[in-house]
């Protein structure tokens, strides 16, 4: 049923559909509101689990850990300086092989403070070995959560719901919220096969030599490939449920025969694909929805991107220093490719700063020279830099 | 036709109790040092505690000697996750527990690293949340499992890697925290403190807060003969003489209030504790001024606690048996 709702009150509705049976979380902006409609929902006995109200980031992680380990259905969520905090945990459970979901509200890292989105704080847990699959709109993050639970109980690997912070968790719209039995039928109850058990001891988190260690990060790495199955099949098996999928590895949308093609992750592609449509003088473009960053779906990228001969990389993030960082992926991805496409890298709407329509133009014109140009963030305003930095050009390698 | 009609001695009793299986939570054939006071407290921690059980542990020895892969200890359900978040992993596990409506108890192990020191906001949230959960420091009074290295548990004056003598310093410059005191500032149920010494009482405190429904805390002095520079062969003989000498007091808390002590008949002089360890050599240099100041300022804390928490009791017969002089071996008073 649609209902108007707000996008962390979508959220918190639907892991109540997930029954998770211990949720634990601390609350940060963006993030806040998710925890607080739980907490109502806990409250008005609409949702039967322990909510515990914990005393950081890196113990709500912990606190789910120990729960998914004792056999528990576990949910937390958090943002910024929280996933920051608690990376150390995130790297702890993911390498423990843990299922479990989180959801990201992704929000700028400090220093300076901003509470504002991008997505600089889901990027720096990168490679901390859990899936992360971004989302470009409130139903997007609705069935992805509910998708997640499926995809990391198969696996046992953990996933992190990447949605962009007050883009929206805090915007309201027109939300399909599934019907319990719906979920229930999609979801079938937490059976953890490593849970500890006083009839069956089991030791979790033991130390290993160098003898063993380089096994365990090739299952690892491995596991997390072969999830791209999962998440194909997880989504499909909802779109036959719910009639709405929510995205597979990455989706495409625009004219077959486009020759450039513009790839970027979460709610940016409602900004490109409204600019699209307003635009219908610049050239045909396809728009890129990469949904799973983390396994990154090579192949995929790769059939998307036959025909292009220009591919845009715009992202909310970048490894300062070296320059876009999902661009770098797609240099490596599309590399030996028989045609590969002239790739753009910049980062755009940094520490929230507004991404207009106008942007799609201003894309199209800076991809229109000989070369293509070192990574930049496209949106940099240099009259306020400092004064002796106004005619330096900000450069670097080509990502 | 006769039966064969056995006569209960004492003897026989003695042979019985010997005979009869005990519960180990922990194996033999782990890989901690020959006289390790922590492996012998997990081991009564565990028997005391029974099978039904589920075990968070800290980064730390304990975790690192009894889980070399693709061996483990441990024949309870057991995790570690990291060093500072036991106390978050164990609640986490007591509200799974809860909402399956299991009724196992959780355990919580730490050093005094993981609890003093980097575990102790995650700690301080689970007591204060007021979850289910036993939670056992193994306290040896440094960074033991990283080669020695000071702590906000090790003791006044002592020698680490990171407290060492020399011309400007006495060793530790700080007092030991007193963690008992801000844990029982949480207004939990029951903290108490004990040591391998008395195996004993440790297991009466053991089944004490088992039974307590809610956070409980019991802090174990644990030897380690390669911290604290003594053989593995005395460490009870040292870990009891702490105890004799008022420099760590056995006591009982329930919500904040102390009931119960084990109290000291006869104090032993402090340097008859401190003379058995290396970490402690440096005050014993004769014409070394500070040196002689530093036993008298260790000597003042015994005495301190001594009369702070009231050891000498009231009783001044030389044969009662609740005196920490008088306990000598556990399992036949207690347990």
């Amino acid at each position: 049923m649609r209902k108007a709702l707000e996008g962390s009150q979508a959220i918190a509705q639907t892991v109540a559909l997930c029954r998770p049976q211990v949720v634990a979380a601390y609350p940060i902006t963006p993030q806040t509101h998710i925890v607080e409609n739980i907490a109502k929902l806990v409250a008005d006995g609409n949702m039967d689990c322990e909510l515990v109200s914990v005393e950081s980031e890196f113990s709500a992680a912990s606190l789910v850990l120990g729960a998914a380990c004792a056999g528990s259905r576990t949910y937390t969520a958090s943002a910024s300086q929280g996933i920051l905090l608690m990376s150390e945990v995130l790297y702890n459970i993911a390498g423990l092989r843990i299922p479990m979901v989180m959801t990201c509200a992704n929000r700028a890292i400090s220093a300076p403070l901003s509470i504002w989105n991008d997505q600089q704080d889901s990027m720096a847990v990168r490679d901390a070995g859990w899936i992360q699959l971004y989302c470009a709109s409130n139903q997007e993050a609705v069935d992805t959560t509910i998708q997640a639970y499926r995809i990391a109980e198969a696996t046992e690997l953990p996933v992190m719901v990447c949605m962009d912070g007050f883009t929206l968790t805090h915007t309201l719209e027109p939300i399909d919220i599934p019907a319990q039995a719906m979920v229930d039928e999609y979801l079938p109850p937490f059976n953890f096969s490593r849970a500890l058990d006083p009839a069956n001891p089991i030791s979790i988190g033991t130390l290993v030599s160098p003898d063993h260690y380089s096994e365990a990060r090739h299952s690892h790495h491995h596991a997390l490939l072969a999830a791209a199955d999962e998440i194909i099949a997880a989504d499909a098996d909802w779109q036959q449920l719910s009639g709405r999928a929510a995205g597979g590895l990455l989706s495409v949308s625009g004219p077959d025969d486009a020759q450039i093609g513009i790839l970027t992750l979460g709610s940016i592609v409602g900004t490109l694909s409204a600019a699209s449509d307003t635009y219908t003088d610049l050239p045909a473009t396809q728009l890129i929805n990469l949904r799973a960053y983390r396994p990154f779906p090579v192949d995929a990228l790769r059939l998307a991107c036959s025909g292009l001969t220009d591919l845009i990389v715009l992202e909310r993030a970048l490894s300062p220093g070296f320059g876009g960082i999902v661009s770098a992926e797609v240099h490596a991805a599309l590399a030996g490719m028989p045609a590969v496409p002239r790739i753009h890298s910049f980062a755009v709407g940094l520490g929230g700063r507004d991404i207009p329509l106008e942007i799609y133009r201003t894309l199209h014109e800076r991809i229109n020279v000989a070369e293509p140009q070192p990574f930049s963030i496209i949106d940099v305003e240099r009259e306020k830099l400092p004064v002796e930095d106004h005619g330096i050009e900000v450069t670097g390698i080509m990502t | 036709m006769s039966t064969d009609k056995q006569t209960i001695t004492t003897d026989s009793l003695v042979k019985l109790r010997k005979n009869q299986p005990r519960f180990e939570g922990i194996e033999s054939g782990h890989r901690a040092c020959l006289g390790c006071g922590e492996a012998l407290a997990a081991r009564l921690v565990t028997e005391a505690a029974g099978p039904d059980v589920m075990i968070a542990n800290a980064t730390g020895c304990l975790e690192i000697f009894t889980t070399p892969w693709p061996e483990s200890a441990w024949r309870l359900p057991w995790m570690h996750s990291l060093f500072e978040n036991t106390g978050a992993i164990a609640a986490g596990m007591e509200a799974a527990l809860k909402a399956q409506g299991k009724p196992t108890k959780v355990l919580a192990f730490g050093g005094d690293g993981g609890t003093f020191d980097i575990g102790f906001q995650a700690l301080s949230g689970m007591l204060e949340r007021g979850h289910n959960v036993l939670y056992v420091c193994f306290d040896n009074e440094a960074y033991m499992n990283t080669g020695i290295q000071r702590s906000s548990s090790t003791p006044h004056a002592a020698m680490t890697t990171t407290s060492p003598p020399g011309s400007d310093r006495m060793g530790k410059r700080h007092l030991k925290k007193d963690i008992l005191s801000i844990v029982a500032a949480h207004h939990i149920p029951y903290a108490a403190t004990t040591s391998v010494a008395y195996p004993s009482d440790l297991r009466k405190k053991i089944r004490r807060a088992m039974e307590i429904e809610g956070p409980t805390f019991i802090q174990i002095h644990s030897p380690c003969p390669l911290g604290w520079g003594h053989d593995g062969e005395y460490s009870i003989k040292v870990a009891r003489l702490a105890v004799q000498t008022g420099l760590f007091p056995i006591i009982e808390l329930e919500r904040q209030e102390m009931i119960g002590s084990m109290p000291i008949r006869h104090p032993r002089p402090v340097t008859d504790y401190l003379g058995l360890q290396q970490r402690f050599r440096h005050l014993f240099n004769k014409d070394d001024a500070r040196a002689v100041e530093e036993l008298a300022h260790i000597q003042a804390l015994a005495d301190h606690n001594i009369k702070h928490y009231d050891l000498r009791g009231d009783g001044m017969d030389r044969l009662d048996s609740d005196g920490a002089d008088t306990v000598r071996r556990g399992g036949m008073r207690w347990a």
